[in-house]
């Protein structure tokens, strides 16, 4: 997020697309019904009639993957009637008129026909949007899980340009991250493409600094990302591979594949605290110690860097990942027969605080990061220096790149679209009462008891021509596998499209999404696949 | 701007807008309330904080309905304020079980500390109880309405804070229950499971399920949610080794107390017998149990082994936005220091 959990308090309105708020961040879905509640005004984008668009002023019923036709023609709209932020245009931006050069082909005509959302209600939106300020643009993997989901960011970020809503309190671009700590797992550098802190393994400064550090070597191309290990390991060129605390039987799109892929490791190591449906594939299985059980920091979806402290200790012998890592670390560099020296080139830690002082040393945006900040609230990155108080706001007074730049992105059709054989949109997501592969929620028996099984949402209409009554049996097939479920029949689904989630291995979603990948981000299209849905 | 005033011989400022219940905390003064909630608009339903003003012509006012106004002068208690008090303890006596020891709220009941403040030692009203169903509908917690002071927190908790309204006053005179749309049992109403009504309960009408099978925690620990990326304070509740509740952390700038579902009540998973417990190395297609020595030494051979054979991109690592940032730092410094692979990736894009 560039802005803070506490100041969407002050926004006079707010987008939400592709976020099932109340559902996925509830706590931020309170804020969101309590500012709607005292005046603020709520437009909501997404395909399935969810709590926040039963409470907004205007809701847009929207096709799955046509999120960027929408963003272009709020924006035309806007341009047309003249309600752009002019003043915040000339002095903050660039790239503007090439820019509008584009969204000038989506007419509103041309929108409501890809989009679905009647021609009315795009004028009404794009009026009342950008009319109310500050205006906050929420948004979730509902923009991101595309082939296109890169350029649906660029929208929504030049939707907050054309607005002026950047760097100011009650505004900004603001994804939510699905988990605890992904937000910190990408600071750190968890990705093939970065070091810690964004310095990027292209970059040979940066190369050179980590190599010195650590003493050690590497390539200066990115590795592979999680769907490509999969792919690389299907075709012989992966042969070992470490999972900690993931499940990607479960949680990979087209997940027949990802097993298939797993089973032609030659070696697989998998940390967990529960044997997962992943783990039974491995070789290796160590056992971690959980959240409860230990110290460290988790940095959430607004850059909140925040201490968790351990309540009670590990069952039997299960150890805290940081000291399984570092065991591990040192075996395997006397199996190799190597001693690295540099300032950090070392692996015996005492505890988490003093990973974190490494962390700092040589990580920019947490170079005034220390456990012993933390006791009160956390810290907001960037936080440089350890008299500095943390960023609750980006780009005030000035982008990090300088001018903030208008990206012209085309609206392009989902990599699977439906046809007669597979007539549904499959889309995908998760339920308040579970989270992820539910590999935690579902050992809570009173979730399960609230949320016992699978279901399929279909809308009425759809339904009623397939002859499919609420909690009859199903198979809802896609070109990838097929799954039988109980169908859940009302109208929170708009016609045409289908909802599952990826909880349940038994009726599990992810049977049969789709492994396209945007180009640049890599993220799967896990919210469009074609389907069919027949009854049992 | 700020107001000064006096409470039991004490001088309090406090901001425009505070109460008297406002001021006289601030003051050190306990005042007795069963329906007063920081986190909620006041009410006044309870009639226990009732205070005198100097020179207000009503003989007592709410403490927690009353604005604060500059130089006045209250009293907490008087013999008239503390025989009140104790008749309206003992009228919610009056209608009420008188259980307290096996009652899951013993020891946590504001009612017991109240009723001990005003020191109530007989019960002069006999009349009528409620003997209602205790509604277990909802898998979490349990609703006692026997137990019921009618102080509204849950009902206010719900609108004000949930915004959800999925219970309200229902019925009139002695009949008045807190009661969900058409008064059927919560689980079918609108109900999120939040727990924040549960957890602001004053008496036992409202109480977890888990607090059946255990007594009060001896042990709480400020942390963060391991759930969604809100990041909420939560603080957890142990007894020994075990995890036995969960509340909301007051203190913490993102969720101020506030809980969902899977952050209030989703923590049974950590004590599960399901643990791994002991590493596991797969022998002829079973896994059998093994030392750390034995799988750590396993697994840093192999890993070096594919390193060297088929060189370091033959590895490849998935690290985990459940664990600690600190964790996932050593994971990548070990794939690109010690392995010498950029192939690290995790699942923030699923």
């Amino acid at each position: 997020m560039t802005n803070s959990i506490e100041d969407m308090k002050e926004a006079k309105a707010f987008l939400v697309i592709g976020s099932n708020t109340t559902e996925q961040h509830p706590i931020i879905g309170l804020n969101i019904r309590k500012a709607v509640r005292e005046g603020a005004k709520l437009i909501v984008a997404d395909p399935r009639c969810i709590d926040l668009a039963a409470r907004a002023d205007i809701y847009m019923s929207i096709k799955p993957g046509t999120n960027i036709a929408l963003l272009n023609g709020l924006a035309h709209i806007i341009l047309k009637e003249g309600l752009e932020d002019k003043e915040f245009i000339a002095a903050r931006t660039e790239g503007f008129d090439e820019w509008r050069a584009v969204v000038e082909q989506y007419t509103p005509e041309r929108v409501s026909e890809i989009t679905g959302v009647p021609v009315d209600r795009l004028y009404e939106a794009a009026r009342l949007y950008a009319s109310t300020k500050p205006a906050t643009l929420v948004y979730a993997m509902g923009i991101t899980q595309h082939t296109s989901g890169h350029q649906g960011v660029q929208a929504c970020a030049n939707l907050q340009l054309l607005t002026g809503n950047m760097g100011i309190r009650g505004g900004g671009l603001n994804p939510l991250r699905g988990q605890n700590n992904v937000q910190g797992a990408c600071d750190m550098g968890c990705l093939p493409d970065f070091f810690p802190g964004y310095q990027r393994v292209t970059d040979e400064k940066a190369r050179e600094k980590f190599a010195q550090a650590w003493g050690a070597r590497f390539g200066d191309k990115p590795g592979l990302t999680i769907v490509e290990m999969l792919n690389a390991a299907e075709q012989g060129r992966l042969k070992a591979l470490y999972v900690t605390g993931e499940n990607p039987v479960m949680s990979d799109p087209d997940s027949r594949h990802a097993i298939h892929c797993l089973e032609s490791l030659d070696f697989l190591v998998v940390q967990d605290i529960f044997l997962s449906e992943t783990a039974r594939l491995a070789d290796v299985v160590l056992p971690a110690a959980s959240f409860a059980e230990k110290a460290g920091t988790f940095t959430n979806t607004e850059r909140r860097v925040q201490l968790i402290r351990p309540a009670i200790d590990p069952p039997g012998e299960a150890r805290p990942d940081w000291e399984i890592v570092a065991d591990l670390a040192r075996r395997t560099l006397k199996a190799l027969g190597q001693t690295p020296e540099g300032p950090y080139a070392g692996w015996d830690y005492a505890s988490p605080a003093q990973i974190m002082d490494e962390v700092a040393a040589l990580t920019p945006i947490y170079g005034g990061i220390r456990h012993s900040r933390l006791e009160n609230g956390g810290i907001q990155w960037p936080c440089p220096s350890p008299d500095h108080l943390g960023t609750p706001i980006l780009h005030v007074g000035k982008f990090s790149r300088g001018l903030g730049k208008f990206n012209p992105v085309e609206y392009i059709p989902s990599a699977e679209t439906p046809n007669e054989a597979y007539p549904l949109i499959l889309t995908t997501g998760r339920r308040l009462e579970h989270y992820h592969t539910g590999t935690m929620t579902r050992r809570v028996d009173g979730l399960n008891k609230l949320a016992p099984e699978e279901r399929v949402e279909i809308n009425t209409d759809d339904a009623a021509r397939l002859g499919i009554a609420d909690g009859d049996w199903v198979i809802v097939e896609s070109r990838r596998g097929r799954v039988k479920v109980r169908a859940a029949v009302g109208r929170r689904c708009r016609p045409g499209v289908v909802f599952m989630t990826f909880h349940f291995a038994e009726a599990l979603g992810n049977v049969l999404t789709h492994a396209a990948l945007d180009p640049v981000s890599r993220i799967p299209e896990f919210k469009v696949a074609a389907v069919r849905v027949q009854k049992a | 701007m700020t107001i000064t005033l006096t409470v039991d011989g004490k001088k309090v400022t406090v901001e425009d807008g505070a109460t008297i219940l406002d001021a006289a905390k601030k003051a050190g003064v306990y005042i007795p309330t069963l329906c007063a909630d920081e986190d909620l608009l006041p009410f006044g339903a309870c009639r226990l904080c009732l205070v005198e003003v100097q020179g207000d012509r009503r003989p007592m006012l709410p403490a927690c309905t009353t604005p604060a106004t500059d130089g006045m002068v209250v009293r907490t208690s008087s013999p008239i304020i503390d025989k009140t008090r104790r008749n309206v303890v003992e009228l919610l006596l009056s209608d009420h079980p008188e259980d307290c020891l096996t009652c899951p709220q013993n020891n946590r009941c504001e009612l017991q500390r109240v009723a001990a403040y005003v020191g109530v030692r007989t019960n002069r009203f006999r009349g009528e109880k409620h003997a209602y169903p205790i509604d277990d509908s909802n898998p979490f917690y349990r609703r006692d309405l026997d137990r019921c002071v009618l102080c509204g927190k849950c009902v206010r908790t719900c609108d004000e804070v949930q915004q959800l309204g999925a219970i309200n006053f229902a019925y009139r005179g002695f009949r008045t229950k807190i009661a969900t749309v058409l008064d059927r049992p919560v689980a079918t109403s609108t109900c999120e499971s939040c727990g924040q009504c549960v957890d602001k309960c004053p008496v036992g009408a409202l109480y977890p399920e888990a607090w059946l099978r255990y007594g009060l925690p001896t042990r709480e620990t400020k942390t963060i949610c391991s759930y969604c990326g809100v990041g909420c304070g939560l603080i957890l509740q142990t007894r020994g080794n075990t995890v036995v509740g969960v509340r909301g952390d007051p203190d913490n700038p993102v969720n101020r107390g506030r809980t969902c579902v899977k952050g209030r009540f989703g923590y049974e998973f950590i004590n599960h017998p399901d643990r791994l417990k002991k590493p596991l190395i797969k022998r002829d297609g079973a896994f059998v149990e093994a030392t750390w020595d034995e799988a750590l030494d396993l697994v840093a051979q192999r890993l070096a082994a594919v390193v060297r054979e088929s060189g370091p991109d033959a590895v490849a690592l998935l690290t985990s936005a459940r664990c600690t940032s600190e964790e996932n730092y050593l994971l990548q410094k070990f794939a690109r220091g010690v392995l010498g692979t950029h192939n690290v990736d995790h699942c923030a894009r699923l």
